[in-house]
């Protein structure tokens, strides 16, 4: 437990906070869903923010008068100064909503093209013929095919850091990969897949020493651990709200101040301008040079509320519980999963820097693997909900050697007797498929 | 239990014993299709003989549903006439998209009646189809003329088509 000892989480009482754990599938089988690293479910609080958003406050924001423009506005606002809180940015600007996390990605690497077009100040962005871009192999394809793009049109090379046997990023030749030629450096923060905790440091510390910028993809570590901005020190965080409880439809690019300040703009339109003429047209600061168009009001409403509900949990403990508590989660999971026969863990298999994400091969008595579309079909006849396929990081089944896995990921609402009916449900699914 | 319907032990024994399987030469073209969505992946070669399928070989890796379904559309496609086996692949196509509201004509799809129940799980759908639309592909390859002689009839590299059934809506 970290010093302070945060409070537990009660388990319980979380679940009565998201209505759709109640429901029942397949003729009335209880639900367990365990597909959290896709999306999360919504705690009432979220549903009910969006709700009072549309029945009393509804109206474009930054762009009229009236009361109802004044609150949607403030209320808009206020989802900044909450997600910011959340993530502790120095400064509610270097909050700019997106869509998700890949748009929030894709704006970085967009911007970096269009930094050719623009002056002197967006130095930084500039991107060309000789420059290195640097990945891993363990990225979500939101983190790996923007990049591709990127050195396409830019003509830089893109370069990865491997992996190890155990599904960990392989740092041996970190200084090799990332040296001079290297302008950003991008990776995820918490795979998807492997459920790995990446080393941020050693890895942002190469990049400052060559003066490459450093992106982080967030998207499965905000959702599930503590995160503070200033103490990672990164130059971006993506993440999207569907995974942290809110909407779909809201992310989030945190960005440092003065970078975004000279980053140029990689959407136009309303919203995102100065002064504009015929023939040309200044931008608005950061965030809302990244804003371009009527933003996702109710979305960012329910983000806010989302960061609500985690912040309070457990008495203001808040997501130093919900880690706690997922920690807790994972060793048992993998402590009950390591018991079941013919299962083979892809990524890490002890509880250390590793994230409650758990994918996994399983093969029958005969020793032939069931095939993860087959393992998450049986599962679901008996209401159990898992992902199978590539998970959008299709390297990594490449560097594994194989087509697909299942995966079992968790949340704040998952509990122990879930990870058992998961165990029971494999067991049910070896003996659906013997001979 | 309703995963019987889908599961049916046909399927299973051509998952258990597929035939055909394992590339063959010689052949007239080569495909590999893939199902992005889930990482099932086919490579398949025809070889076409007077409009005649003389033979069909693959290597696949997938659920038991698409492994059962290239090995049951092998079996049926294998010694018809270009055009029978385009009009099977049809009726194939059209079970597979009823949602289960279709009844097939065992008499004509053989084996593959028993894929009536996957179509009853729209996620699955894809997994049957993938053989065939890898065979389709190929076919018409030879049929127009596309396919380079001597069977190197891929390009190496080459993105592979988008699937057919990825362009369907869900
Ligand atoms: C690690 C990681 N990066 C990026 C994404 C993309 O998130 P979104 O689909 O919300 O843009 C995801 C989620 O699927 C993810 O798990």
């Amino acid at each position: 437990m970290t010093a302070g000892g945060a409070a537990e989480l009660d388990v319980e009482l979380v679940r009565k906070d998201f209505p759709i754990l109640e429901r029942t599938v397949h003729d009335g089988r209880p639900l367990v869903y365990l597909d959290n690293a896709a999306t999360a479910q919504k705690p009432r609080a979220v549903i009910d923010a969006m709700r009072d958003y549309y029945e009393l406050h509804n109206a474009n924001v930054h762009r009229g008068i009236h009361a109802l423009a004044e609150e949607a506005t403030a209320l808009y606002e206020g989802a900044r100064d909450k997600v910011a809180a959340f993530v502790n940015a120095p400064d509610r600007h270097e909050i700019v909503f997106t869509k998700n996390s890949s748009e929030a990605l894709n704006l970085v690497t967009y911007a970096f093209s269009n930094a050719a077009t623009q002056g002197e100040q967006a130095e930084r962005f500039r991107l060309g013929p000789g420059d290195e871009v640097v990945v891993t192999e363990m990225e979500h394809h939101s983190n790996l095919v923007p990049w591709q793009m990127l050195c396409q049109r830019t003509g830089a090379r893109l370069r990865w850091l491997g992996l190890t046997d155990e599904g960990r990023l392989d740092l041996g030749n970190l200084d090799e990969v990332i040296n001079e030629r290297t302008k950003v450096v991008s990776f995820v923060h918490q795979s998807n897949i492997l459920g790995t905790v990446n080393p941020v440091a050693p890895i942002a510390a190469r990049a400052r020493q060559v003066g490459a910028l450093v992106v982080l993809d967030g998207s499965q570590s905000v959702p599930h651990l503590p995160i503070d901005v200033t103490a990672l020190d990164v130059d971006f965080l993506a993440f999207t709200g569907h995974k942290m409880c809110g909407p779909t439809g809201i992310g989030v690019l945190w960005g440092r101040r003065e970078l975004l300040e000279v980053m140029p703009p990689f959407l136009g339109g309303g919203e995102m301008i100065e002064l504009v003429t015929m023939e040309a047209s200044t931008y608005a600061p950061p965030p809302h040079r990244f804003e371009a168009g009527t933003p996702m009001i109710a979305q960012a409403v329910g983000l806010g509320a989302a960061v609500d509900y985690l912040t309070g949990l457990a008495g203001g403990a808040g997501m130093a519980a919900v880690a706690a508590h997922e920690h807790r989660l994972t060793e048992y999971a993998l402590a009950r999963l390591a018991e079941v026969p013919g299962l083979q863990i892809i990524g890490p298999t002890g509880a250390v820097d590793r994230g409650g994400a758990i994918s996994f091969l399983l093969s029958g008595a005969d020793g032939r693997a069931i095939h993860p579309h087959d393992v998450g079909q049986v599962l679901d006849e008996q209401g159990i909900a898992v992902r199978v396929g590539h998970h959008c990081a299709r390297p990594v089944c490449l560097r594994f050697g194989v087509p697909a896995t299942t995966r079992a990921s968790f949340h704040l609402y998952t509990t122990t007797s879930e990870i058992d009916a998961l165990v029971e449900g494999l067991a049910g699914v070896r003996r659906f498929f013997q001979s | 239990m309703k995963l019987d319907s889908m599961y049916q032990e046909i399927i299973l024994d051509h998952y258990r014993n597929p035939h055909h399987r394992g590339l063959r030469e010689p052949y007239d073209a080569e495909v590999h299709h893939v199902n992005p969505t889930c990482g099932d992946e086919v490579t398949l070669r025809v070889r076409i003989v007077d409009g005649t399928v003389a033979d069909v070989s693959y290597d696949s890796e997938g659920c038991s549903i698409s492994q059962a379904s290239a090995s049951v559309m092998s079996d049926l496609v294998i010694g018809k006439s270009v055009e029978k086996a385009l009009a099977l692949e049809r009726e194939f196509l059209t079970l597979m998209q009823s949602r289960g509201t279709v009844e097939p004509d065992e008499d004509v799809l053989e084996d593959a009646v028993a894929f009536a129940g996957v179509s009853k799980y729209p996620a699955r759908v894809k997994c049957a189809l993938l053989s065939w639309m890898a065979w389709k592909d190929a076919t018409a390859q030879v049929v127009s003329g596309r396919a380079g002689a001597g069977g190197a009839g891929h390009a190496g590299g080459r993105p592979a088509p988008v699937p057919e059934q990825e362009k369907q809506p869900r």
